[in-house]
This record gives structure tokens, C-alpha cells and sequence, in this order.
């Protein structure tokens, strides 16, 4: 039996080098130029699948319906962005409030160039995640005693107030109040130029899964470690999940402040896909979008998050974009095809896949349980 | 040995226990019964750790159990197989004893008590990939015992191991209790079935409405008429 195990680790292992490789082949072959679409939708593809899985191992694998994601976003994004400008940028950038705060750029203090760059980008993404999960081990006490919809309400306005104190003018020279932060490292400072500074191989999307995998990758071991049964034997059942010795309140926080911490990665990489950090766009809608993302993969399901992630990105950004634009058939206006038409269609087909799948495309499988035979007398409900 | 003295409980103004004492001496099966209401799930829930007490005493080779948190409870070697058998229905079987072993950090003796779970029960074994909310109700019973033994308890508590469960199932589970305690393991049992429970004790307490109304041993009891006509239903 272990050896099986091994074998489908192996498997799944090759299967993301392929992906991976696959996207840097694909990023160097088609012209980004005209391909717009397709790698803007790959990128926030990619934040998004991580954004959803720290979302499910929260609500899929615990239990705990919430609703912060967004707002935690947030504080990765901002994070990320005030420790990442430039510092010959900053006065352009903080130009209302003559200058930031935050005198110095990661990037630069790990020495500049190519090294600097990974790292302090690295750096910068993983202290948005730290202060992510510092605020939710704050709010997780008092939070955390709430149940299900309460919590979620709870979390839900959590989310509001982040979002309403970043916009504050007092902490402009450090926010930049209700103005975007830009200027910092994006995925696209990642292709690599030659001297004369033509891009030689890029490597923007390459790096977005590239970060999103390993996150992803850190969850998965975490939800099969003997942490993840007690996420869900806290999930499927608290009196019985305490009764094993399972202590209640401490895993549940430990639950919120890892997906939180992952938000707020997720939430920088939203900022480098994004070029610019501003608190408006980290709405309570934005929550949403991953938590529909996360049920129509499935609830308990990471590869479903993943699949879901993309699809929801590419059909909300991508394939559906015709039905904006006013299209002329021989002369003849389509009728309904107007700027807006999109989301009408969209919300039709959202609605259609969640009849026909009641629990997600992915159901609580993954994806690798879809190559598995079906144990003798398995799984029969 | 688990001593109980004078313990009190009460849940939002009505007293669950009114003072009730007992003993449960180490290597014994002891058994508490008595009808729906009388108390008998609050002293399990109690000993656990789940309910708190107002007042009164439990404990546990000589230490205080009452005001200690649930984990440590469970630490110091005292497991509860939970009313209505509670397994994780979303989780495998195996998934199911290896939560049970939560606090033990020793992965080889866990290894080993998952081989002994399955040597007792070897349906168990037979489904150990299935989901546990699939299983039937007699062997969902068998996993809430076999994940409480997971945690390789001294003292084992078992919350009413035949509710819901047909005569020759609960027959099998009984014997298995009977097997357990053999093999080293205090029980300490609650039933609504006097007569199988009885059959099996050492000790047996009666309990009626918080209070502890009669004890002796299992056979004693047995033969008391007024446990026959109040809890056996053979009147005359």
C-alpha cells in the first residue's frame, strides 16, 4: 500500500514540472502582445487557485465559514508594495503625501539586481503573509468562539474595516491613503533581458505558478498531516474531534492564521499581477469571486479549487469578452451583445454548473482519485 | 482507579447530578445504568472534561481530574467512545483510529494498536478506505470503540455501545468490551440494556435522577428485584 502511495506522489510530482513547463514553452512561443488575454488570465488564474485553496483548507477542511479572505489579501498586497517600491520611486508614487514613510525597498537592501530581486520580492511576500496571519491570530480569539454564519458576518466586516482603514488619509505616507501604490516588482520584472533590454526568455507567468505551486504544495502537506485530520475530525464532528483530545479553539486559530498567511501571499502576488496595490479593489465582491470559486470546485477539494480558479478566470475574463463588444452580422446589429452582456451570460452558466454539480466539479475528490480504481466496495453512499 | 466523590452538575438552573459517588477499581468493568434523564451521559461527560462540574471531586489514581482541560484528560490515559457513536463520517476508517492516537506521538506503537484494533475487529480492517459515515450502524459502533482504544486508554468509557444496534451486533460488541478489559483495559460502561451490561459487570451502579439509588456487583444486582422490575421488565 505504500508503495501506491508513493507511485501517485511521483505522479502528481511530474505532472506539475509538465504544467510548469509547459507554461514557460507557451510563454515564449506565443506573442504576448496578442495574446493579452490568455496570460493575464493564466496569472490571476494562478493567484486565485492559491487565494481559493487557502480559502478551503479554512472553509472546506475546518469547517469555519469565512469571510475575510479579501481583506487579508489586502494586507499581503500592501505589505508587499510598501516593502518592494523603489526608493527613487516613492516620492512620484507618494507624491499627495511628499514622500512615504517607509524610506528603503527590499529588492534594494538584498543588493539590487537579479539575486536582489528574488529575494527581496521573496522577503516582501512572505512578511504580507506574516502580517496576514498576525492580525488573524488578533481577531482569531475573540472570532473564532462565533459559529458559521456569525463567524462569517464577523469576518465579512473584518474585511470592510481593513478596508476602510487603508484608505484613511492620517495613514497616507505609509498607505498612500485612498491612491494606488505601483511602481514595485511585478511578475514581469522577471523575464530576462539582454543588454540591450529586449526580453530574451520570459518567465512572468512561469513565476506566478511557480509561487502559487509551492504555496499550494505547502498546504496540501499541511492538510495531510496529522494537523489536516484533526482540521477536518474538527469539521466533521467538534464533541467527538474534542472528546479524541483535540484541542478546539487552539486548532481552529492555527487553521485561520495558515489560510490567512496565504491569503496574504496570495494577496502580493495579486498586487505584482495587478502592477498596483489599491484598498478599493480588495472588496467584499473579490471575497466572493473565490468563495464561488471554491464551491464550484468543491468544497474539500484542492485540485477542484485549482480547476475552478482558472476556469472562473477564464470565462469571466477571457472566453466570454465577444459578448461586450457590438458585433455586426452582415450588416445587421446582434441584438443584447453590449458592454455588460458578459456577466449576464456568465452568472446564467454560473448558475447552471452549480445545478448540474451540486457539490462542485470536484465534489470532496481530488483530482489524482479520478485515475484510482475503485476499492472493492468503496465509497458506495 | 477513578474516584468520584459528591460531584454536582448542573445545566442552566436543573441539576443533572445531585452528589453521586463512585468507584471504578482498576482492571474491572464497571457499569452505571439506569433511564433516559437519570444522568448517566452527564458523568461520562463530566469525567471527560466536556461538561463542567459546580462541585465535588474525580479523582484519578490520586490526581484531581475536575478544572483540567479535555486534552489532559485524555492524556493521562482515559478514553470515551461518545453517545450515538459519533465517528467522522467524512473521514476513512483509518483516518478515523489514527485521529483517535491524536495525542500520542510514539508512530510505531501506533502503527502496532491500528494491527490490534483490526485483530479485534476485523471488519474494520475489510473497510479500512472507507468512508466512515457509509459504514453500517454496528460497525460505525465498532470504530468509535476501536478509535477510543487508538489512544491506548487505562480506563475506557463507553457511552450506550448498543443504542440503535440489533440483538447479535450488540452480543458481538459486548463480547469485545469483554475482550478488552481481559487484555488490561478498566471499562467503564453505560447502557440502557441492564441485562447484557449487568452480565458483564463486576460492579454495577443504579442511578435515578442524579442520584446514585442502589449498587453491588453485577450479578447481586442481577438478582435484585427491584432492579428486575424497574429496569430488566420482568415483573413476577
Amino acid at each position: 500500500m505504500k508503495q501506491t502511495v508513493k507511485k501517485s506522489t511521483w505522479a502528481v510530482l511530474l505532472c506539475v514540472l509538465a504544467l510548469l513547463a509547459a507554461v514557460v514553452v507557451l510563454e515564449n512561443v506565443l506573442d504576448p502582445n496578442k495574446n493579452i488575454m490568455v496570460f493575464a488570465a493564466l496569472k490571476k488564474g494562478a493567484v486565485y487557485a492559491l487565494v481559493a485553496v487557502s480559502m478551503n483548507l479554512l472553509n472546506g477542511f475546518t469547517g469555519l465559514f469565512s469571510l475575510g479572505q479579501a481583506g487579508f489579501m489586502l494586507l499581503g498586497a500592501y505589505t508587499y508594495a510598501i516593502l518592494t517600491i523603489p526608493a527613487a520611486q516613492r516620492d512620484t508614487v507618494y507624491y499627495i503625501y511628499n514622500g512615504s514613510a517607509v524610506n528603503f525597498s527590499l529588492p534594494e537592501l538584498f543588493g539590487g539586481g537579479t539575486a536582489g530581486l528574488v529575494l527581496g520580492v521573496l522577503a516582501a511576500l512572505i512578511l504580507g503573509g506574516c502580517v496576514a496571519a498576525a492580525v488573524a491570530w488578533l481577531i482569531g480569539l475573540p472570532v473564532l468562539r462565533l459559529k458559521s454564519d456569525y463567524l462569517a458576518i464577523a469576518t465579512l466586516g473584518f474585511g470592510e474595516i481593513i478596508r476602510a482603514v487603508f484608505q484613511w488619509d492620517k495613514l497616507g505616507p505609509v498607505t498612500n491613503g485612498a491612491n494606488a501604490l505601483k511602481s514595485f516588482p511585478t511578475f514581469s520584472s522577471f523575464n530576462i533581458q539582454n543588454a540591450a533590454g529586449e526580453t530574451v526568455l520570459r518567465l512572468s507567468t512561469f513565476t506566478a505558478f511557480l509561487l502559487a505551486g509551492i504555496c499550494i504544495a505547502v498546504i496540501v502537506l499541511l492538510i495531510n498531516s496529522t494537523y489536516g485530520r484533526a482540521f477536518k475530525a474538527i469539521r466533521d464532528d467538534e464533541v467527538a474531534a474534542e472528546a479524541m483530545g483535540i484541542n478546539l479553539s487552539k486548532h481552529k486559530r492555527l487553521a485561520f492564521v495558515i489560510s490567512s498567511f496565504f491569503a496574504g501571499v496570495g494577496g502580493g502576488m495579486f498586487a505584482m499581477f495587478a502592477n498596483q496595490a489599491q484598498a478599493k479593489t480588495f472588496t467584499t465582491a473579490m471575497t466572493y469571486e473565490i468563495l464561488l470559486i471554491v464551491v464550484i470546485g468543491g468544497i474539500g477539494s484542492v485540485s477542484g479549487s485549482c480547476i475552478a480558479a482558472f476556469l472562473y478566470v477564464a470565462a469571466s475574463e477571457w472566453w466570454l469578452r465577444f459578448l461586450d463588444a457590438e458585433t455586426f452580422v452582415g450588416g445587421v446589429k446582434v441584438p443584447l451583445l453590449r458592454n455588460g452582456f458578459r456577466m449576464v451570460v456568465f452568472s446564467v452558466v454560473i448558475m447552471i454548473v452549480v445545478l448540474f454539480f451540486r457539490r462542485g466539479l470536484m465534489g470532496d475528490k481530488e483530482l489524482p482519485d479520478l485515475f484510482k480504481k475503485r476499492r472493492k466496495g468503496g465509497a458506495a453512499k | 482507579m477513578l474516584k468520584i466523590e459528591n460531584l454536582h452538575v448542573s445545566y442552566g438552573g436543573i441539576q443533572a447530578l445531585r452528589g453521586i459517588s463512585l468507584e471504578v477499581p482498576d482492571g474491572k468493568i464497571v457499569t452505571l445504568i439506569g433511564a433516559n434523564g437519570a444522568g448517566k451521559s452527564t458523568t461520562l461527560r463530566t469525567i471527560t472534561g466536556l461538561v463542567k462540574a459546580s462541585s465535588g471531586s474525580i479523582q484519578w489514581n490520586g490526581e484531581e481530574l475536575l478544572g483540567r482541560s479535555i486534552d489532559k484528560i485524555v492524556g493521562a490515559g482515559i478514553a470515551m467512545s461518545p453517545e450515538g457513536r459519533r465517528v467522522f463520517a467524512d473521514m476513512s476508517v483509518l483516518e478515523n483510529l489514527r485521529i483517535g492516537a491524536y495525542l500520542r506521538k510514539d508512530k510505531d506503537g501506533i502503527e502496532e494498536d491500528i494491527k490490534w484494533v483490526y485483530s479485534l475487529f476485523p471488519r474494520l480492517e475489510e473497510r479500512s478506505w472507507q468512508l466512515a459515515g457509509t459504514l453500517s450502524g454496528g460497525e460505525q459502533q465498532m470504530l468509535a470503540v476501536g478509535r477510543a482504544l487508538m489512544s491506548r486508554p487505562k480506563l475506557m468509557m463507553l457511552d450506550e455501545p448498543s443504542l440503535g444496534l440489533a440483538p447479535l451486533v450488540v452480543q458481538d460488541i459486548f463480547s469485545i468490551i469483554g475482550e478488552i478489559n481481559r487484555q488490561g483495559v478498566t471499562v467503564l460502561l453505560i447502557e440502557q440494556n441492564a441485562n447484557m451490561a449487568l452480565k458483564i459487570a463486576d460492579l454495577a451502579y443504579v442511578l435515578e435522577t442524579g442520584n446514585i439509588t442502589m449498587s453491588g456487583t453485577g450479578a447481586e444486582l442481577l438478582a435484585d428485584e427491584k432492579v428486575r422490575e424497574a429496569y430488566l421488565g420482568r415483573n413476577g
